[in-house]
Formats: structure tokens, C-alpha cells, sequence
């Protein structure tokens, strides 16, 4: 482990603002932390709370990567604040809530309830009418490989990192984003799911779902999953072209 | 007043609570969840390695069966699980990870033919059959005979959870989001509900029902280092506690896990050991088979973090700033097995570390990780003492783990436990008894009385500082409480603890002033709620004078049957008291399935209870006969202790397996 003698003075410039008190506009604020090694963002934020300023609000949960509380702009960019290392950044650090989801206070953002909405809205469950499912018997086999495909997309922390990223959803306020569209790329890669692509269509078929993307790709730059987004949208696209022409 | 009419409230959202809002949906109740965060950001997610369940579908898998899961567990327990619940829990385990599979989680699957693995630090071949091709997988994890966990590459919890809360969705179960419950509702001696804060306006609402299920998890974090999220700080089990009437169980029962990073105390899975990787000494020395020659690295949990501490007691941990600590070397697996299999360990080790663990070892030490203890409950997950307050996970103690839990097990009980749990909450609220009959006045008294504590704390003048007292316990939680325990340090510490509540019943809440979002005020309360269960927790380790499980004394290394065979029951009757009182719960040997034995880690110490032997022996003497008449292990099992009836009916039912029951 490599030794920091003195630390770096940090600028850590926070754009404050709370609903709560519309009075007082929405403002940059600076505090100065001294470095150490190993810092990230979770721990200099909770150090400004406890030693400067205990009304300063922020999300973390898991800080570790793991469960998409933490997002938000790190100089200008969308990411997980809690596996951000100070070291990896300039002294003079500018954070700010993600744009677009309902701001609760300074960086804690409402994505729960935009999160649940684009769930319930797209239904990303399993669809099974037929079985009555009997939890007794050997369970239905899936190939292995698909298993861990599935897997792969089903990684989404939901954090909205790809939806403060994208383009299209400036303009279009229901687009579904990437974190929807790979949703659907989900279940319909996975064969539990019984729903036809003629019903995938009436989900995204449209300008606010998968023909909406301009295809900046800013979601697959941000993700901190590393999501395959980019090949998934072109694939549900091509899907959803093959099912429009069918019909 | 506002006030919310539900039939199930439950506070939490993980995989406990959402398993339980879905199945009292499933029986037609109405069901509302309160919940600090998103529920799929609930601790749940963390949970890399697995789920056990006996399901025998790998090579290595084969074999294994309801009896085998339940013997590791017992014996993982050192004894203090209840075996009744832990025959229940096996026996439905594999029911639970079916219904997972059918609800949409993409479990590693079984497939057929040779592949390379590691075991002891040796390539092998293992070849799978071509008839379990398909089915669902397991690794190997610590203090179990067959490889039982079952797992989606090391994301398991966060497969299930988002599983789990979709079908939530599904079932339109209503979810409050970051609102926090600040006290239970309770009139003669029943649970009526809770008080709620809207942690985004402040706002206090009431809500009334007629059964009440916390599911909070554990409280790791009144610890300095823990693994677990910063939200697992014990205010569940507060919550019941400070009802007076409601008890919590094995307080002082706490897990360090070997293997959590250095100096953030993030968790690498168990899995990492599981498949093969190794721990190792300041020389590169691989020093486990030195201690456990039998089980190495893979022994169970409390026993590889306790020989981890004694071998850098020994000298022989790295240095660094933050401490000493050991080397996980995971680099034997390869690549390629790293990142299919381990993919977390090797995002938080590139995040947190800036190390590769391909080619990099991890720098590792025992770690805060796991609550057994929680709120104390009957088999039904209701609370011994208040009724119509339910409990499930890692909250509760019906009483699983006992003194150490083994790895897997937990969330598997999460999602066992709330399907069961749900059964008997949902019975109980089809029963006239369940009715509700709370004048409303008593509502508005509990909403005023929690009025006036946040009051208390924004207008306190010359007060206490929040932060400074829970930091100071934090500490001593983390020297005076921790792996190894000794009289002196826990007698300090229960000391220091007491002084510091009285303190907190006195903390005032600086500038930050706003009813509305404030972590500061939360930061508050929540501390005095931490400090009563650092209490109990501390009290506990002190009184207990014996080493069982994770609690380890240094000045009474034997495992005492004679006097300790019993659970702690933790209580504060009284709101005036600034310590718990204290009783204790015996475990009865004479109804054991498996009498108190040796664990096989060390040297046996064990001061066995005279019961044992004659339990014992009337233990074989069954096994012995029945076998003579050809009677079959489900027979046997009966014979010795009889739990079937106790499981709701649609549960009862024959676990199928490759070749059994089929």
C-alpha cells in the first residue's frame, strides 16, 4: 500500500438546495477536506457532515458499489459516488444531484419512485399464466449459458446514472431509457417469460420507448455496471422492427 | 392526525419483508411496507455468495438432503439453534429457491460434463451428469459436509432481491418509501401498528393494523467496522424493545467474517474461499491447515476469523497504516473463473483497492458481518411476549443460527422465513382474535409522544453532541466486544456504554434545524436507539461465561453445557432503566434430534450436561431400531423429533431431488 505524507487539500464544491426552503436558491457551496489514502467520496461527504456542515443530505446505503443509492454528478458526470477515490480526481471537486429525478434535498434524489414507476409500467416480471407452480418438484432447467446471459443484463443497480446520461430523454420526458429497454431486453431473453414479442411491441415500440434513442450512447459511457446497453438496444430494435413488419 | 388503516405492516423492505408483504397478499390480506430506502436497495443486495438449500443437483451436491443441512446447521449453532425451527427452515429451503427460479431469479445452472476446479490448492476434475445438466448449481461454503449454496455468480442477494421486489410489484403490494417507523403502537399488551416519520417532509403519520412485522435486519453498524450497509443500525430491534414488553434473544450472538477488505470493511464473498482461494500470512504462508487440518480455510466462520486473529496476535499479520491484516489469494482460480463467477469481488477489489485480484492478493481481516441475536420469537415468527408483533431475517431470532451462523444460511432464511411467517401472520389475521380495539385517543398519544422527543432534540440547549457519543461506541462496540471477549474489557465496556446513554437521553441537535429532511436529527434518535441495543449487546457478552460460537471469552474457553445452555432474553420493562434486565431461556436436550456433540474445530473443551448422554443414547437406541425394521430417514426423523405439523400445510410436502422422490 503506497503512503500519502500529506494529504492534498480537497475543494469539495456542493450545489445546495432544499425544497423545503424555496427562500433560499439553490447555491454552490466549498468545503475544504484534507486527503487521505484511500478516500472516496462516501467518506469525505460523511466527514463534511460530521465536521462541517450535519445538515448537508446525501444517499449512500451499501457504499460499496453494489446497491445504485450514491449516484450522482461528479464533475458534471454521472456515477456512484461511494467507489469514487479522491485520488483518481483533480483537488478542486464539483458534485451535484442527478438532473431529472425529484430532488429530495442538496444530492438525495427520488429515484425510487421514478424506478418504480418505468417497473410497474413495463412489467418486468416474470409473465407465466399457464403454470401453477409447484414448489415440491425438481425446478424447470434452464441452459447454463443463458442462465448467466440473463444474469448479465438482470446486473442493472438501478442507480439512473444511463437516464441523467441520456440524450433523448431531454427531449422526451417518458422515454423509457436505457435502464427500461434493458429491462425488456431481459425478459425477453428470458424463456420463463411467456410474453409475445407482439407485447413487447405495444410496451416499447414507440418514440418513448426503443425507436426514441438517438443513439448517443451516453448511458453505455456512464454505466457503472458495465452494461451491455448498446448492443441490447440495437438488438431490441432490430426485434421490434422484425415484429412491426411481421404485422 | 393522520392515520393509516392496513391489515400487515411491515417495516423493511428486504427480502424478509417483501416475502412477507407478498405472501399475506397471496392470502388476501392487505399489506403495507415501510421502508428506509428503495427496497432494491436493501441490504439484501449485498449478499454475494449464495443461498443454501439442499437441493443435490452438483456432483459435489450429491447426497445431500434435508438431514445433512440440518446437522451443519446445528452444529454450526454450537448447539443454541432451535432445532424444531432449523428442521422447518431445511425443509423448506428448497421450496423457497424453486419458487426464486420460477419467479424470475437466473441461478447458476448445472452443466454437464468435466471442468477444472480448485480444491486445496489442487486442480481437480469434476464431472457433472448429464441427467442434472440444467438444474440449478452450488459451491462449496464454510462448516458444510456437501456443496449446498447455490448462487448467480456472486451477485446472488441482488438477483433475488430484484426478483423478490418485482413480484412485489406484481402483487401491487403498497411500498412507503423513506419513511421510518420510530415506535411501535401498543395498547394491553398488543401490537397495534407504528409511528412513522416521512424522512423527506418530516411529516409523522400513524399506521394501525392488526399484525405488525419488523424485518429490519441486523446491527452491524453499531459496530466501527462492519460489512454491513449503513442502514443496518438496529433500530428494529430498538423499536421493539423500547415497547417494554417485547424481548430480544442472543443479543451478544455477533459474526466477524474472515474476509472483509482493508480498511473499508467491505465484504468479499465466502465464495472466494469456497472455490478455492487461500489465506495467507505477512510470508506468503498459507497457515489455515496449521490450525484446521480438516477443514483449512473452509471451516466455519467464527472458528477462520478466530485463528486469523491468533495468527496476527502470533506476529504474523502485514502491517499497514490501518492496522494489520492477511492476504486472500484468489489468484489460483484464474481469470477467467474471476470474472464469471466472482465478478463483485473483482469490481470492489478494482473500485476500493485499485488492486486486480487475478494477479493481485487482497489485503483481508475479520470483520463486523452477521446479527443472530434479534427480536425473540416463537417458531411463528411472533413475538414471545407482545402480541400480534411478528418478526423475520436477520432481525429476528425464532431462533436459527444459534451462536454462529454458517455462511448461505442467511438469505436463505430471509426468504424461508418470510414465506412461513407470512402463513401464520395471515392465520392469525383471518382469526376474530386479531381484531382491532384501540381507542383513537391512544393513537394520538403515541403520535404526540413522539412529537415532543424531536422537539426535545432541535430545541435542547447545551446538550450532547450525536456524533461524539455514538463514535465512542462504535469504538468500544469494535476493541471491548469484538472477536475475543474477556471479562475486564466487557465489564469496561458495559460501564462506558451505560454512561454514554445516559448522555444520549440529553443530545441536542446543533444548527441543522429543519423538521423536514434532516440527518442530523436523524442521526439523533437513531443514536439513542443504537446505544440501548450496544447495551444489550455488551451486557450480554458480559454475563455469559462461557465461549459458544461466535462468542468467544478468553477467560472461560469451554463451552459450558451445564450452566449455558440457554438463550439470553434481552428486555426494557422499564423506560426509567438506563441497563436491560436480563433472563435467560433453557434449551431443552431432552427433545434434541441431535444431542450437544463436539463441533470438530480444536481441541474439545466442551463441559457436556448429563442430559446429553442419556438423550443421546435414547437417540440411538430409535435410530438403531428403526433402521432394523427398514424404516426410511423421513420415518426415523419423526420418530426422533416430530416438526412437520408445525409447518403450514401447503408446505409440508416431499422435497423432490434427482433419484429421490421423483
Amino acid at each position: 500500500m503506497s503512503e500519502i505524507v500529506k494529504g492534498r487539500i480537497l475543494k469539495i464544491n456542493i450545489l445546495r438546495f432544499d425544497p423545503n426552503e424555496p427562500k433560499i436558491l439553490p447555491h454552490m457551496e466549498t468545503f475544504e477536506i484534507e486527503e487521505a489514502y484511500g478516500m472516496t467520496l462516501y467518506i469525505v461527504l460523511n466527514m463534511i457532515r460530521e465536521h462541517h456542515d450535519n445538515s448537508l443530505m446525501f444517499d449512500f446505503v451499501c457504499r460499496a458499489g453494489i446497491c445504485g443509492s450514491c449516484s450522482m454528478l461528479v464533475n458534471g458526470r454521472p456515477t456512484l459516488a461511494c467507489r469514487t477515490l479522491t485520488s483518481k480526481l483533480d483537488e478542486n471537486i464539483s458534485l451535484a444531484p442527478l438532473p431529472l429525478f425529484k430532488l429530495i434535498k442538496d444530492l438525495s434524489i427520488y429515484t425510487g419512485e421514478w424506478m418504480r414507476y418505468l417497473n410497474e409500467h413495463l412489467e418486468t416480471w416474470i409473465h407465466d399464466q399457464e403454470q401453477e407452480l409447484n414448489v415440491d418438484k425438481l425446478e424447470e432447467r434452464m441452459d447454463p449459458d443463458l442462465a448467466d446471459e440473463i444474469y448479465e443484463l438482470d446486473r442493472c443497480v438501478e442507480c439512473g446514472c444511463c437516464v441523467a446520461g441520456c440524450g433523448t430523454i431531454q427531449m422526451r420526458p417518458n422515454f423509457k431509457g436505457a435502464v427500461g429497454l434493458n429491462k425488456v431486453a431481459r425478459y425477453h431473453l428470458d424463456p420463463r417469460d411467456k410474453r409475445t414479442d407482439e407485447e413487447y411491441y405495444e410496451l416499447v415500440g414507440d418514440d418513448d420507448g426503443v425507436f426514441g434513442c438517438m443513439t448517443l450512447l451516453g448511458c453505455e459511457d456512464v454505466c457503472p455496471k458495465d452494461l451491455p446497453l448498446q448492443s441490447k438496444i440495437a438488438y431490441l430494435r432490430r426485434m421490434m422492427i422484425k415484429t412491426a413488419i411481421k404485422n | 392526525m393522520k392515520i393509516i388503516y392496513t391489515d400487515v405492516l411491515i417495516i423493511g423492505g428486504g427480502l424478509a419483508g417483501l416475502r412477507v408483504a407478498t405472501g399475506v397478499k397471496q392470502r388476501g390480506h392487505a399489506a403495507v411496507i415501510l421502508t428506509l430506502v428503495p427496497p432494491k436497495r436493501s441490504h439484501s443486495a449485498a449478499a454475494q455468495g449464495g443461498m443454501q438449500a439442499s437441493l443435490a443437483n452438483s456432483k459435489m451436491g450429491e447426497g445431500d438432503n434435508e438431514d445433512v443441512h440440518f446437522s451443519d446447521t446445528i452444529k454450526g449453532s454450537d448447539w443454541g439453534a432451535d432445532q424444531k425451527v432449523a428442521r422447518m427452515f431445511v425443509h423448506t429451503a428448497p421450496k423457497a429457491i424453486r419458487e426464486l427460479a420460477a419467479w424470475g431469479v437466473p441461478w447458476s445452472r448445472v452443466k454437464k460434463g468435466s471442468r477444472t476446479a480448485i480444491i486445496n490448492a489442487q486442480k481437480v476434475t469434476i464431472t457433472e451428469k448429464d441427467e442434472a445438466h440444467g438444474l440449478i448449481t452450488a459451491r462449496d461454503f464454510g462448516g458444510t459436509k456437501k456443496w449446498r449454496t447455490c448462487y448467480t455468480s456472486d451477485g446472488t442477494g441482488h438477483s433475488m432481491l430484484y426478483a423478490m421486489d418485482n413480484k412485489a410489484h406484481q402483487d401491487k403490494v403498497e411500498i412507503h418509501e423513506r419513511l421510518e417507523a420510530m415506535s411501535l403502537i401498543t395498547d394491553e399488551g398488543r401490537c397495534y401498528g407504528a409511528v412513522a416519520r416521512n424522512l423527506m417532509t418530516g411529516e409523522l403519520v400513524a399506521y394501525i393494523s392488526k399484525a405488525t412485522t419488523i424485518a429490519t435486519g441486523g446491527y452491524g453498524r453499531i459496530y466501527s467496522v462492519s460489512t454491513n450497509a449503513i442502514i443496518c443500525q438496529g433500530t428494529g430491534q430498538a423499536l421493539a424493545l423500547e415497547t417494554g414488553i417485547a424481548t430480544l434473544g442472543n443479543m451478544e450472538a455477533i459474526q466477524f467474517h474472515p474476509t472483509a477488505i482493508v480498511p473499508v470493511g467491505i465484504l468479499t464473498t465466502e465464495g472466494c474461499r469456497g472455490d478455492g482461494g487461500l489465506l495467507l500470512d505477512k510470508d506468503g504462508y498459507r497457515f489455515m491447515p496449521d490450525y484446521e487440518p480438516d477443514k483449512k480455510e473452509l471451516a466455519s466462520r467464527d472458528v477462520v476469523s478466530r485463528r486469523m486473529t491468533e495468527h496476527i496476535r502470533k506476529g504474523k499479520g502485514v502491517k499497514s497504516r490501518y492496522g494489520d491484516h492477511l492476504w486472500l489469494d484468489i489468484t489460483i482460480l484464474g481469470r477467467a473463473h474471476i470474472e464469471k463467477n466472482l465478478r463483485e469481488v473483482k469490481e470492489i477489489c478494482e473500485n476500493f483497492l485499485g488492486i486486480d485480484p487475478a494477479v493481485d492478493w487482497i489485503p483481508v481481516r475479520p470483520t463486523q458481518h452477521y446479527s443472530m441475536g434479534g427480536i425473540r420469537t416463537k417458531y411463528t415468527g411472533e413475538s414471545q411476549t407482545l402480541k400480534g408483533l411478528y418478526s423475520c431475517g436477520e432481525a429476528a431470532c425464532w431462533d436459527l443460527h444459534g451462536f454462529n451462523r454458517l455462511g448461505g444460511n442467511s438469505v436463505s432464511e430471509t426468504v424461508v422465513s418470510g414465506m412461513l411467517v407470512a402463513e401464520y401472520i395471515s392465520d392469525f389475521c383471518d382469526s376474530y382474535d386479531s381484531s382491532i380495539h384501540i381507542h383513537s385517543s391512544k393513537i394520538e398519544i403515541a403520535l404526540k409522544k413522539e412529537k415532543d422527543k424531536l422537539e426535545t432534540l432541535l430545541t435542547n440547549k447545551h446538550g450532547e453532541d450525536a456524533y461524539v457519543l455514538r463514535r465512542r461506541m462504535e469504538e468500544i462496540m469494535m476493541d471491548k466486544v469484538g472477536i475475543f471477549r474477556n471479562g475486564k474489557d466487557l465489564q469496561e465496556a458495559v460501564d462506558e456504554l451505560e454512561e454514554l446513554y445516559k448522555r444520549s437521553k440529553n443530545i441536542e441537535v446543533f444548527r441543522s434545524k429543519s423538521r423536514a429532511a434532516n440527518p442530523a436529527l436523524v442521526n439523533a434518535y437513531r443514536t439513542q436507539k443504537m446505544l440501548k441495543i450496544a447495551l444489550t449487546v455488551a451486557l450480554g457478552a458480559l454475563l455469559r461465561t462461557e465461549s459458544r460460537g461466535a462468542h468467544s471469552r478468553e477467560d472461560f474457553p469451554e463451552r459450558d453445557d451445564e450452566n449455558w445452555l440457554n438463550r439470553t432474553i434481552t428486555s426494557w420493562p422499564n423506560e426509567g432503566q438506563t441497563m436491560p434486565s436480563v433472563s435467560y431461556e433453557k434449551i431443552e436436550i431432552d427433545t434434541m434430534e441431535l444431542p450437544p456433540g463436539f463441533r470438530g474445530y480444536g481441541k474439545d473443551l466442551t463441559k457436556h450436561h448429563p442430559d446429553t448422554k442419556v438423550r443421546q443414547e435414547k437417540v440411538d437406541a430409535i435410530t438403531e431400531k428403526l433402521q432394523a425394521e427398514g424404516a426410511n430417514r423421513f420415518e426415523i426423523q419423526h420418530a426422533l423429533m416430530p416438526y412437520l405439523k408445525k409447518l403450514p400445510k401447503k408446505y409440508r410436502g416431499t422435497n423432490e431431488r434427482l433419484g429421490e422422490n421423483v
